[in-house]
């Protein structure tokens, strides 16, 4: 079991789900990515599709229409998966949690194992996040 | 036989390729890294990926098609790339199968991955991977024969030999074959058709991960996605290896000579590297016209230079 983990931690992939995004969260995320915060030194690289996924992270406010799309999404992906929320939109809904298209924040529809907030969050807090997830498990 | 399942299966067989093709694939990872500024993954990168496909994950069987033949195109690919790596190092480490055109089965070995593929792809019943595998088919059509031409090549250069081990003997005791000028149009041909065999990017449109989601293999998850990944790395070490047998001198393994044969395989692998960093996805009209036309005409000519001696 301690290789099985060691291994899975060592080699996240990140399937990204935007829902009605602002598009901030989105930015940070690619901004992970880059050169100057690289996530793929720990293993972590973006893949196209959700069958490959290790980490669903889902950003931005889950309005009607997502709510059906990311339920298919998290139905389809590979167990084990582990949710990570981003932003204020995705852990509470943020400002737009009165509208009356908002379906719920993300952990209403599925199960969330790490919440990272802010509006937008800092690449090195969602690094930050990444990691205290990893050590939980 | 036992010496038969020790070549398949460890030494110059499944667990040595696997993991030189590992290395060879964090190298080329890192390579990529250093090229956009990153720091890139760690060495043991290629291993973790595998072993959590592997052991970790589940695998989910497509709803529509044929989940047989979706669970077999993996190994298959697997199977036609160990056979092609024991046929291609086999003569290259100096061992001698007494086998008299072995260069032609190493050909069609090499194609086995690809038609796994493709089988594979269209068995998920996925629109997105019916996309993937039909422009695989064309890559297939459009590289293939200039692939062909490129081993006639090396058969005319040689005079005639059809086996790997007399055309490396050949080399070792005159000149190897890049060192004139139609042995450099030649190894230039054969990197451009490497290139599309492994998929890298000016001709990865079957698994264009921006418009088609990775194409081919979007519906593979878990242990049968793993075996396509231990694939990728077995073709990224065997297409270096065979090209350097073809036209690089072969490997000899005494002495000083061991640091040279290594570095040949990190030099091609790096130039495969260059070429997809500084390159970016054509479409397959492209790609068609680019090896039916022009690199045919280029092996053509390297041909015609062949027979009037240069």
């Amino acid at each position: 079991m301690g290789f099985k983990n060691f291994c899975f931690k060592k080699s996240l992939w990140v399937f990204h789900f935007g829902g009605a995004s602002c598009n901030n969260c989105d930015i940070e995320i690619l901004d992970c990515l880059t050169p100057k915060h690289d996530l793929e030194r720990f293993g972590i690289l973006l893949v196209g599709s959700i069958r490959h996924a290790d980490v669903l992270l889902v950003n931005g406010s889950i309005n009607m229409k997502d709510k059906n799309r990311l339920l298919e999404i998290y139905n389809q992906a590979p167990r084990p998966i582990l949710v990570v929320a981003i932003g204020a939109c995705g852990c509470t809904g943020g400002l737009f949690a009165d509208s009356i298209t908002f379906a719920g924040p993300v952990d209403k529809i599925i199960p969330v194992d790490a919440y990272i907030p802010g509006c937008p969050p800092k690449p090195e807090a969602i690094i930050g996040g990444i990691v205290k997830l990893v050590n939980k498990k | 036989m036992a010496v038969n399942l020790f070549y398949f299966f460890v030494f110059p067989g499944l667990l040595f390729v696997a993991v030189t093709g590992a290395f060879l694939s964090w190298f080329d990872r890192k390579i990529s890294a250093r090229v956009q500024f990153r720091k890139g993954p760690p060495l043991l990168q290629p291993f973790y990926d595998f072993f959590k496909l592997l052991l970790v994950k589940e695998t989910i069987l497509p709803k529509q098609g044929s989940p047989m033949m979706f669970l077999m195109a993996p190994v298959f690919a697997v199977f036609g790339a160990v056979m092609a790596g024991v046929f291609i190092l086999l003569p290259l480490f100096n061992i001698t199968t007494g086998f008299k055109g072995d260069l032609l089965v190493i050909f069609y070995l090499l194609t086995i991955p690809s038609f796994s593929y493709i089988m594979g792809a269209l068995a998920s019943g996925n629109p997105l991977a019916a996309v993937g595998g039909s422009r695989e088919m064309k890559l297939i059509l459009s590289y293939e024969f200039t692939f062909l031409l490129v081993i006639a090549g090396i058969i005319m250069k040689c005079g005639q030999h059809f086996d790997l081990y007399t055309i490396i003997q050949t080399q070792q005791s005159g000149t190897p074959f890049i060192g004139s000028i139609s042995g450099v149009l030649l190894f230039i041909v054969g990197i451009f058709c490497i290139q599309a065999k492994l998929a890298m990017v000016p001709f990865d449109m079957p698994e264009a991960e921006a418009e088609i989601t990775e194409g081919i293999f979007i519906e593979y998850s878990g242990p049968a996605y793993g075996l396509i990944k231990l694939t990728k790395y077995i073709m990224l070490f065997i297409l270096p290896a065979f090209l350097i047998a073809l036209l690089m001198n072969g490997f000899r393994l005494n002495g000083i000579n061991i640091l040279w044969a290594v570095l040949k395989v990190l030099l091609v692998v790096l130039l495969i590297t260059l070429i997809r960093n500084t390159n970016p996805r054509i479409k397959i009209k492209q790609a068609m016209s680019f090896f039916v036309i022009w690199m045919n005409l280029l092996a053509v000519f390297a041909l015609v230079l062949i027979a009037f001696g240069y």
